[in-house]
């Protein structure tokens, strides 16, 4: 088995569908339509779910890169192919971000799961999910101030993460997608509002990520509330 | 030092009472001249604190213990009831003429104003004539209700199992007989869990230097008071008796079994040792982890140091210095093209030929270390891949104390001085040079499935013990130990 199909069936129980609808012609750069497990938001905000999970996100169109997923190519990556984000300045859903001469578009999106599917979100736009780069970033509000709280992820396959302007996590190399496999020191999540921002590389295969925050005693942060810019 | 060593300081002891663990330090108790007394304050390091008896009058047994026995003091034990201790002791005359004796106090502290022993008289005693040798006693509380029980006994018929009134350490039925419980044994003792009643005794010969057959075998009931069989059903009164520790490494002669609980679940146990090699034969005490497999007590071994692959029981990824790693034997092509310093890829080599099978050697760090960073360096946890940065070695450090059963340990990355260090914010770092400070010096004590927790010696500006604990699939931290948790589970691995 390929590498790349072998990546596939690991994660066969979200791709089986991605798979059945066979390549897409190579002309074609038209949408496909609605990716499965994803959907815009209808709402001003959204609770975690009873995980912890955050599960609304912005989603800017991949970038492409080498493939490469060791620490310092990852680091490279990131740093060639930065997205000016400030926390101060989150991007809102349809703004267009000029990368080399193309215009990525940000997305934003709810996921049915407790991951973002990004292999789903990069079929359905008919964009490259193999040997590519996603940003993403979204907005966690604390009912209060909470130390030692700790940001909890999985992704596939490599990804670095920042709270705040804080990088946190850089968790590299192949890798699926596993619930708190990268995970920060403690930190203190704010009063309001907190920008969480990631970027994630993926080589060949499936793809995809989940976020969540953990307390001192590592179990999932409840009652935190997530909302993008309109 | 040699970490092999049974204890620091002077650990020389015959018979070892069970080791109690009173306002921070520890206390035991054995055979000798008014029964010697031995403390450490961090039960690593002992040292010898004059005897038992000389708090009592004429500092000897009282004189109807004397009566029914005889004026030796040996192979005592101890267990704290309300707020007394009792301590109970071997007083043979001629065997098997011999009696127990019992001593009541408040404090095994020898410097507190409250420290007394008064004469508790006799508990149980032999004739010289009936089949028991009234001696080495073993006390125990049953947990499911509170009840005291004592066993004794010596090689001279059966080792007996009598109820204590736990308010004055007496007998609670003087009238009853005693209950035969074993034979051919001496030093038993008994503990419980999950429901078993396990009997401990020492049997072969004892006081005999390298000589010693001495070693440790085991039984169980349901019901504390037995019958206790052995793992093939046999009973201990028609000589069953699985084996828990027999003489083994540096170590000949181990008897007088004591439990030593040390909370959170981690459970350790005491012994003598007839003849330690290393310390010319003579007779020392010594603390090693208690495990349990398949419902037996199992006699664990302190750690050793070593190079080490540190294995997270959460998720089987390892400890790594948090660098890029490099491939064992340098990069190699994917379908069988040979890298610049590695063997053949996959399948055939180049023009078809086979591939190359010479043996590529270990990974040091000398060869890997020049891109790592020269400052402090996160630690994280990955795919264990045999690289150098995955090897910690693991070496006792001197004159740095310890705790129960072992010294404490510096874990560094194998041939470099780059130290694992607890940050005061409750995390890891690795440091490139060791300082010997509390933060780099760590407890590593293995847990009763036979994996390890590992603890720094103090954090700063920290309160509490804290433990090394796999928060994620990646991501090592610090935290409160909790012994149903594989996050703070780890094994040590050779490479």
């Amino acid at each position: 088995m390929s590498r790349l199909l072998l990546l596939l069936a690991v994660v066969a129980g979200t791709t089986g569908a991605v798979l059945a609808q066979g390549p897409a012609p190579a002309q074609s750069t038209a949408p496909r339509g609605p990716a499965p497990s994803l959907a815009r938001p209808a709402s001003a905000t959204k609770v975690v779910n009873a995980d912890g999970f955050l599960q609304r996100w912005l989603i800017l169109e991949p970038i492409r890169t080498n493939g490469q997923l060791t620490d310092t190519a990852v680091q490279a990556a990131i740093k060639a192919q930065a997205v000016p984000t400030e926390p101060s300045k989150v991007p809102r859903h349809g703004d267009k971000v000029a990368v080399g001469d193309a215009q990525l578009a940000w997305h934003a999106v709810d996921t049915i799961g407790y991951n973002v599917n990004l292999y789903h979100f990069a079929y359905a736009l008919n964009k490259p999910t193999s040997n590519v780069l996603f940003w993403v970033t979204t907005i966690v509000n604390a009912p209060r101030e909470m130390s030692g709280a700790r940001l909890a992820i999985g992704s596939n396959a490599a990804s670095v993460w920042w709270v705040n302007g804080r990088e946190v996590i850089g968790i590299f190399n192949d890798r699926q997608s596993v619930v708190d496999d990268g995970v920060s020191k403690r930190l203190t999540l704010q009063k309001g509002p907190n920008v969480i921002r990631a970027a994630i590389l993926n080589g060949g295969g499936a793809t995809d990520f989940c976020a969540r925050f953990l307390d001192e005693a590592g179990l999932p942060v409840k009652g935190l509330t997530v909302s993008l810019v309109e | 030092m040699s970490p092999l060593l049974a204890l620091d300081g002077d650990p020389g002891m015959h018979d070892p009472s069970t080791i109690v663990l009173h306002d921070g330090k520890f206390y035991a108790y054995g055979t000798g001249g008014g029964l010697p007394i031995s403390i450490s304050d961090d039960g690593w390091t002992w040292r010898r604190a004059g005897s038992l008896m000389q708090a009592l009058p004429g500092g000897r047994p009282g004189a109807d213990v004397i009566a029914r026995g005889g004026n030796n003091t040996w192979a005592p034990d101890v267990i704290r009831s309300g707020d007394k201790y009792f301590v109970y002791y071997s007083a043979p005359g001629t065997q098997p003429k011999a009696a127990i004796g019992l001593l009541v106090g408040r404090t095994l502290d020898p410097n507190s104003p409250d420290y007394k022993w008064e004469d508790g008289g006799p508990v149980v005693w032999s004739d010289g004539v009936e089949d028991s040798n009234a001696i080495d006693p073993g006390v125990f509380r049953d947990p499911t209700n509170g009840s005291l029980w004592l066993t004794y006994g010596s090689y001279f018929g059966y080792i007996r199992l009598v109820e204590l009134n736990p308010k004055t350490g007496q007998r609670a039925n003087p009238a009853t007989k005693p209950i035969n419980v074993a034979i051919n044994g001496e030093a038993s003792i008994m503990i419980f869990r999950d429901g078993w009643y396990y009997l401990l005794m020492t049997r072969g010969s004892c006081c005999a230097g390298t000589n010693s057959s001495y070693h440790i075998r085991m039984g169980r009931s349901r019901k504390v008071t037995g019958p206790f069989v052995d793992n093939l059903g046999i009973d201990m009164l028609q000589g069953g008796g699985k084996l828990f520790l027999a003489s083994g490494g540096r170590f000949i002669g181990p008897g007088h079994f004591g439990l030593l609980e040390l909370g959170d679940g981690v459970q350790k146990f005491s012994m003598h040792y007839e003849a330690d090699l290393d310390r010319g034969g003579i007779s020392v005490l010594d603390i090693r982890p208690l495990l349990w497999r398949d419902g037996w007590p199992v006699a664990g071994e302190n750690f050793k140091e070593g190079t080490y692959q540190i294995e997270s029981a959460r998720t089987g990824t390892a400890l790594e210095l948090a660098v890029q790693g490099t491939p064992v034997g340098g990069l190699r092509g994917r379908g069988g093209g040979r890298g610049a310093a590695g063997g053949g890829g996959r399948g055939a080599g180049p023009a078809g030929e086979p591939a190359a099978r010479n043996p590529i050697p270990a990974q040091e760090a000398s060869q890997v270390s020049a891109e790592w960073p020269a400052g402090a360096i996160d630690v994280r946890m990955s795919p264990y891949m045999v690289q150098a940065q995955q090897k910690w070695a693991v070496t006792p450090v001197a004159n740095a104390g310890g705790y129960p059963g072992s010294p404490y340990f510096k874990i560094a990355i194998a041939g470099t001085d780059r130290a694992l260090t607890a940050t005061a914010e409750r995390e890891l770092v690795v440091l490139p040079t060791f300082t010997g400070r509390p933060e780099q010096l760590w407890r590593i004590e293995q847990l009763s499935d036979g994996t390890y927790r590992v603890m720094p010696k103090s954090i700063p500006d920290t309160q509490g013990a804290w433990a090394l604990s796999a928060i994620g699939s990646s991501m090592p931290t610090l935290g409160r130990f909790a012994a149903d948790s594989d996050r703070y589970r780890w094994s040590f691995k050779t490479p």
